[in-house]
């Protein structure tokens, strides 16, 4: 059995909108693994975004558990949450999300600054194959280079856990597939617990795990048997 | 380098408009200060300087004639320190090829040596050799105006004999840094000479052997001038004193104390409203760039970047920006502070200008600068970083949006769509859009204050000479002479009409206040001469009772009704007490006024003038001056003409020259906001207007939503510039009355007119700048892209 890295009780979340309550998240039991992926489906409104940004301590539930390992983030404040993103996680924006004035190189080196025990920005950009793209404006990148480069952030400072939202939703689907092949490839070679966030049923394939959301709360979780490679993946 | 550190300097780069717009505004604001302390700085180090190296005495006083021998009786006086007695005479001169009369006054020096007390600052050539008459030593300023130099000769007249003297030498004197003539407000150095001859031969010239006619003293250290003074004018009383006086009553540091006092002024006025505006302006335009930054503010905080670090982050931006705008405006503070100094240099005469840079005005600039650029910053990082990087990611939430009242009307239903997401950005953001107006109402109030002091010198100059001062000429006499001599002006070939004044010199005196001054006896309904009222309007005097120019009245406490002692200076001294009836508001100078009959019958005389002024003939005026010069009685001839110009010289190399830099400043700042405030704007609503580009909406009602927003905030901040300007002028002028000159505040609607235009000229040029951006519009990036 592999060991559990996070685990959500009854996790809720309530947004006031001006005078509208909303309630994103309606008591969220769930369990991750040490290195597994794990895809999140979900129509839009499901929660599965707002469940990804707690997780990932960009933002905290209204209610209910949350612990990452030993460490009870349901009830960290605001530094030690900063604390655990800067040292644990990994994120992955659906819009790259990338600082226009800096390079790729320094892009990644931005995460780096101020991780412990990162890799050399080159090598994490070697990583997502962008090796002869370092100095390279994000203006210059075509969408599914920028979202390398996103990712190659993310992993560089070597986190356990990595947060993707919608990391294809911009791309075409080859250029999808091809992020997506970095994704699993990370997720292989560093053992990093990874979370996907996706519309698209397809994705579902490469997980270890399918988890469904439907208004607020986990509403099917699906086993694969085996994981399919992304390049076999087509949409 | 850090890649942070990195992000920020492309950062810096990549903003370089509005960084550029920003540090103008912070120069400008820095600049002013600079301008104004450093003028001001070079003036007062310069006079004290010169002051204490060349032996400034404390006390001044004239004789009728007194033996040489009553100085050791004076020397005895408790709290003198050095006491130096010499002959004063006045001269008129003529430089060989100059066709103008010259006046000047000559001072006896000791023997081939430096006085004890008002050393000369040798310039060229030496003093008189010892035992020398024909050598003299000229003023430099005059010197430079005739480009004499020593071993050049002039024909001096003294008390009516020819003399020819040899230029020994030009000098600077510590009594005459402002050299102007009796009666005269500027310097004519064309016109007036100051000369230092040796004692004896000047004693000879003007009949004083074995005595003197002029005293200065120094005191000791910490002994009040007022003790002396009393104890010179009891003793000189009997041979003619007309009272001693210290440094505030020698015009040429009577002048010196005015500039002084008037660039205090603008030291402290002009940056506090600059600085002001530009520490406002600063922190808008920094809260709302970083506003823009707020998506990247969140990426950085999703990766563990903390709050500290960030704020640390965008604090150097701000510090680089402050440093480039506080650098800028240093160095061209101290390049306009030294070429400002140098215009004074034309008028105040130092032998060497000292400038420097003074820490604590760099200090202050700095300070004020970087806290309300930090200030701006602080508040819109504190902003940015409060929301949950997860929120502050995606596009802004659509906001809550009503119609207003304006919507609902009758004219609003028929708005077009885009005029109607104007009137809703603007009540939406009410604060934002009542900081830009204010913001851009505070730049134009700039305009209003920099063209409402042209206006009102002008206006002020214009009231001097229009109203006031309507004599073409100006004659005095060496001696109060007979009225008769009035028939005899008249007579003259090129006078068109003629009328005399009696000038007595006097001491006012009201309880403890007291001033010297002098009282003018005018002409009954005189024609030359006008005073007028607070409203230009002209004021006839009554036979009783005296008048004085407001400020002198103010200064004396005195109101309309009280009684005032006059203690004449002049003649048998008298003293005795008038009624002041009423107050005169002319723009310069100041005076008391009387009816000319019962000044005559006060001073116990028949009817005699001190001098006429003359309306003439300009045809004939030149043959005139030649004959009027030729007659012994005549001290001084005086063109108005000439004056006027002198004086409108003066104010443009002067004040106006700050001002025009002011102008200039108050344009660059205005163009400055108003330009970051369109590209704000631009990149806040980027995607919303491509977004209308996309359903089809056609550029130019696109570019509306925009250029509309900006348009309609500049004419909203019109209005309200118009009103703070008023409000800063309103606060110069009282700043700048004082005794020579006080600026009315007078606001033309020229002054307004052009804030507006000024305004609305940076809107355009904005708005043309922001075109080519809305042009290039790209719908696709826009909408895509979330930074």
């Amino acid at each position: 059995m592999k060991q559990s890295v996070f685990q959500a009780e009854a996790l809720t979340k309530v947004y006031h909108m001006g005078e509208v309550a909303i309630h994103a998240l309606r008591g969220v039991d769930l369990e991750l693994y040490e290195g597994e992926l794990v895809v999140m489906l979900g129509a839009s409104g499901s929660g599965k975004s707002t469940l990804l940004n707690i997780m990932g301590g960009l933002d905290v539930a209204t209610d209910g558990k949350l612990r990452y390992r030993d460490q009870e983030l349901s009830r960290a404040g605001e530094a030690e949450l900063t604390r655990f993103r800067r040292e644990h996680v990994g994120f992955v924006f659906q819009f790259y999300n990338l600082i226009p004035s800096l390079t790729a190189r320094e892009n990644v080196a931005i995460a780096t600054d101020i991780a412990t025990d990162p890799m050399r920005p080159e090598e994490a950009l070697e990583l997502v194959g962008l090796d002869d793209r370092l100095d390279h404006f994000p203006s210059q990148l075509s969408g599914g280079e920028q979202q390398r480069v996103a990712i190659a952030r993310a992993i560089a400072k070597r986190p356990m856990v990595l947060m993707c939202d919608e990391p294809t939703g911009a791309l075409d689907s080859k250029t999808g597939i091809r992020v997506l092949e970095v994704i699993e490839h990370i997720n292989r070679e560093l053992n990093t617990t990874t979370a996907i966030i996706t519309h698209n049923e397809v994705i579902g394939q490469m997980a270890d795990r399918v988890i469904r959301l439907s208004d607020g709360k986990v509403s099917d979780i699906h086993v694969n048997d085996r994981r399919v490679a992304p390049a076999e993946l087509a949409w | 380098m850090q890649a942070l550190h990195r992000k920020l300097l492309r950062d810096l780069t990549g903003l370089k408009g509005q960084v550029a717009a920003i540090a103008v505004v912070i120069a400008a604001g820095v600049m002013t200060l600079m301008i104004a302390v450093t003028s001001l700085d070079a003036i007062r180090l310069s006079m004290e300087r010169f002051y204490s190296s060349h032996q400034l005495a404390d006390v001044w006083t004239s004789v009728t004639r007194a033996p040489d021998v009553l100085a050791e009786r004076l020397q005895a006086i408790p709290g003198i320190n050095q006491i130096e007695t010499r002959v004063v005479a006045p001269v008129r001169l003529e430089v060989p090829g100059y066709p103008d009369p010259i006046r000047g006054q000559i001072l006896s020096i000791p023997d081939g040596r430096q006085p004890g007390l008002n050393r000369l600052a040798l310039r060229a050539g030496s003093l008189p050799d010892s035992g020398r008459g024909d050598q003299v030593v000229v003023s430099e300023p005059f010197a430079e105006a005739h480009g004499l130099q020593p071993g050049d000769e002039l024909k001096v007249i003294i008390r009516g004999r020819f003399e020819r003297l040899r230029i020994s030498g030009t000098a600077l004197s510590p009594e005459f840094v402002y050299q102007v003539g009796p009666n005269d407000l500027l310097p004519d150095y064309e016109r007036y000479a100051v000369l230092w001859m040796n004692r004896r031969a000047l004693a000879n010239a003007f009949g004083m052997g074995g005595a003197f006619n002029n005293l200065t003293v120094s005191l000791q250290s910490g002994v009040g001038v007022d003790g002396v003074i009393e104890r010179l004018d009891q003793i000189l009383a009997p041979y003619g004193g007309i009272g001693a006086h210290g440094r505030d009553e020698l015009m040429s540091h009577r002048m010196l104390s005015e500039e002084i006092t008037q660039l205090k002024v603008m030291a402290v006025v002009l940056p506090t409203v600059f600085l002001g505006v530009s520490g406002f302006l600063l922190s808008v335009l920094m809260g709302r760039i970083i506003q823009t930054q707020r998506q990247q503010i969140a990426v950085l905080k999703a990766f563990g970047y903390r709050d500290g670090e960030l704020a640390g982050h965008y604090a150097l931006l701000t510090a680089l920006i402050v440093a480039i705008g506080v650098t800028l405006g240093i160095v061209l503070g101290l390049w306009a502070g030294e070429a400002m100094a140098a215009l004074y240099a034309e008028y105040f005469r130092f032998p060497e200008t000292v400038t420097r840079l003074q820490a604590r005005v760099v200090v202050l600039a700095i300070v004020v600068s970087g806290l309300s650029a930090g200030f701006g910053t602080f508040r819109a990082v504190a902003r940015a970083v409060r929301l949950p990087p997860a929120e502050a990611m995606r596009p802004p939430s659509p906001e809550d949006f009503r119609p207003g009242w304006f919507e609902r009307s009758r004219v609003g239903q028929r708005l077009a769509q885009t005029t109607r997401i104007i009137l809703r950005n603007l009540d939406r953001h009410r604060f934002k859009s009542a900081m830009t107006v204010c913001g851009i109402a505070l730049s134009t109030s700039l305009l209003v204050l920099g063209s409402y002091q042209f206006n009102a010198i002008q206006h002020m100059i214009d009231q001097q000479y229009r109203k006031v001062l309507r004599m073409d000429t100006h004659l005095s006499f060496i001696e109060p002479t007979s009225q008769s001599v009035l028939a005899e002006l008249k007579a003259m070939s090129g006078v068109l009409h003629a009328e005399g004044y009696r000038q007595v010199p006097v001491r006012l005196v009201n309880g403890h206040l007291s001033e010297r001054n002098a009282i003018l006896g005018l002409p009954e309904r005189a024609e030359l001469r006008g005073l007028i009222d607070r409203d230009a309007n002209p004021i006839y005097m009554p036979d009783e009772g005296l008048f004085m120019t407001r400020f002198l009245a103010e200064q004396l406490g005195l109101r309309p009704g009280d009684p005032v002692v006059v203690e004449t200076l002049e003649g048998a001294r008298r003293q005795v007490e008038l009624v002041l009836a009423g107050v005169v508001d002319e723009p310069l100078g100041l005076s008391a006024y009387m009816r000319i009959e019962p000044l005559n019958t006060l001073m116990r005389e028949g009817p005699a003038v001190s001098g006429v002024w003359l309306m003439t003939d300009p045809e004939a005026r030149t043959a005139l001056y030649d004959r009027l010069w030729e007659a012994p009685r005549i001290a001084s001839i005086g063109l108005i003409a000439e004056a006027e110009d002198g004086l409108r010289g003066y104010m443009e190399d002067t004040v106006l020259t700050l001002m025009a830099i002011l102008l200039l400043l108050a344009g660059s700042i205005t163009f400055a906001l108003v330009y970051n405030n369109a590209r704000i704007a631009f990149a806040e609503r980027e995607r919303e207007l491509a977004t209308l580009r996309v359903l089809g909406f056609p550029r130019a009602q696109v570019s509306w939503v925009l250029v509309g927003e900006i348009l309609l905030l500049t004419l909203l901040a019109i209005p309200l510039g118009w009103l703070f300007g008023t409000l800063f002028s309103w606060l110069l002028s009282l700043a700048f009355s004082m005794d020579m000159l006080r600026v009315p505040f007078h606001i033309t609607h020229q002054t307004y007119a052009f804030a507006a235009a000024g305004v609305l000229v940076a809107s355009a040029l904005s708005v043309i700048l922001i075109a080519r951006r809305l042009r290039e519009l790209d719908m696709v990036a826009a909408l895509k892209g979330v930074e």
